[in-house]
């Protein structure tokens, strides 16, 4: 076993891990941090995406070990200071952009790397974007429109259906 | 997936020492070879992370066209080759979905050779030159069929050097669940000629269309390739598209490429 350190959500934190133990594992079992979600576990569907060092990465497939010492951050860390939902959270909340809620967390994340890349992006670019993303309620229209909206633009006109 | 000794050296020097273990395998970005791992498909007993030395990061203009270190991520070259060679940047910004390209890497992907990769088809229609920590190899030497290279063991690539094209284009057509190449097809166009390479059609990894190559060298428009065909004798077969539509592909796809080259 051997000891890990990074820095997840501004905290740093230590756990024990294997050379096999993925970033996912180690947020959510070494730390408890269970909103990191595991959806295929082949990095294929995005539930696990956490930013590592400001860029979106599928935690699934990138090993504790290969990140020791950098800065983390996830879903648990999207909240404002006083525990009230972030911007991007909020979003999702007031246009509907969750239905079970279990892609979520990698959606908040991916969208939080676009919007950090693109402060304005058009609704093509936010498709493009979330690619890496897959919502099996196929939730997608409320999904985009709450990236846009956390973005500040009108969504006004964006079909709802 | 089994466990194994992870390292991750800060120098090409110790990459070289720690591969020569017994049963070490080097790990690039990981967005192949974690979920071959999980699988057991693959199963080191060390794993030499690449992306720790400094000397195998980043894009610049260099001796013979444009270096790009072996350990740089997709996302890097998309952002930062552009201005050098748009097509290159293009292709690097298509590969998988945004997470992916911030891990994947220019070496991890060239040193596996999927069929249906996109940079071995950039590699090989730039005529580019794959650099490791022993040798120079050709692209032209280097693709040696599905999943095998010149690449000895232990041998790592240090960075692959691009000429610029006057011209060049990358049309892939997607395989929207993987996210890989259907069918991808690079042409580029230097005083020398025209290369032309395709991806995701052929039992045998990334080929080139020397016919084409020979009708594009001589008239640069799609027209000039309209009466060629492929054969699909040893194209892939599986349930998302025939060896003849594979083969059909390739030619839409290269004259897209001409059409859009820039």
């Amino acid at each position: 076993m051997t000891k890990v350190t990074m820095t997840v959500n501004g905290k740093s934190v230590s756990a024990e891990t294997e050379g096999r133990t993925l970033l996912s594992a180690f947020l959510r079992e070494g730390l408890g941090l269970t909103g990191t979600h595991i959806g295929c576990d082949t990095s294929q569907c995005g539930a696990c995406v956490v930013h590592v060092d400001g860029k979106a990465v599928k935690s699934c497939s990138v090993f504790a070990q290969d990140v020791a010492g950098a800065s983390v951050k996830t879903i648990e860390g999207m909240a404002n200071a006083d525990g009230s939902l972030g911007v991007i959270q909020q979003a999702f909340q007031d246009h509907h952009g969750l239905q079970c809620g279990f892609c979520t967390p990698g959606m908040v994340m991916s969208a939080a790397a676009l919007l950090a890349e693109n402060s304005k992006p058009s609704e093509a670019d936010v498709r493009h974007y979330l690619e890496g993303n897959i919502c099996r309620c196929t939730g997608y229209h409320n999904i985009v429109k709450a990236v846009m909206a956390a973005s500040g633009q009108d969504v006004s006109a964006l079909a709802a259906e | 997936m089994h466990n194994f000794d992870f390292v991750k050296p800060a120098s090409v020097a110790d990459a070289v020492a720690a591969l020569s273990t017994e049963g070490a395998q080097a790990l690039g970005g990981g967005q192949t070879l974690i979920a071959t791992m999980k699988q057991r498909l693959a199963d080191p007993a060390v794993l030499v992370s690449l992306t720790g030395i400094a000397d195998l990061q980043g894009v610049c203009m260099g001796d013979g066209g444009l270096h790009v270190g072996g350990a740089t991520p997709h996302a890097v070259v998309a952002r930062e080759a552009g201005k050098y060679y748009p097509a290159l940047a293009h292709l690097a910004g298509g590969i998988g979905d945004p997470a992916v390209r911030n891990k994947g890497t220019i070496g991890g992907s060239l040193a596996n050779n999927d069929p249906a990769a996109c940079y071995p088809s950039a590699a090989l229609a730039s005529g580019a030159t794959i650099v490791t920590n022993r040798r120079k190899i050709a692209a032209d030497d280097y693709f040696q069929g599905m999943f095998s290279t010149a690449l000895d063991e232990g041998e790592i690539i240090t960075s692959v050097v691009f000429p610029i094209p006057e011209k060049a284009s990358y049309v892939k057509f997607n395989q929207p669940a993987s996210r890989f190449a259907l069918t991808g097809v690079f042409v580029a166009k230097y005083a020398g000629g025209v290369r032309v390479a395709a991806t995701g059609a052929s039992n045998n990894g990334v080929f080139r269309w020397k016919a084409a190559e020979q009708a594009l060298s001589a008239n640069f428009a799609a027209s000039a390739i309209a009466g060629l065909t492929v054969d699909d004798a040893d194209m892939i077969s599986d349930l998302h598209g025939t060896p003849a539509y594979r083969a059909n592909l390739v030619k839409v796809l290269a004259g897209r490429a001409v059409s859009a080259a820039t």
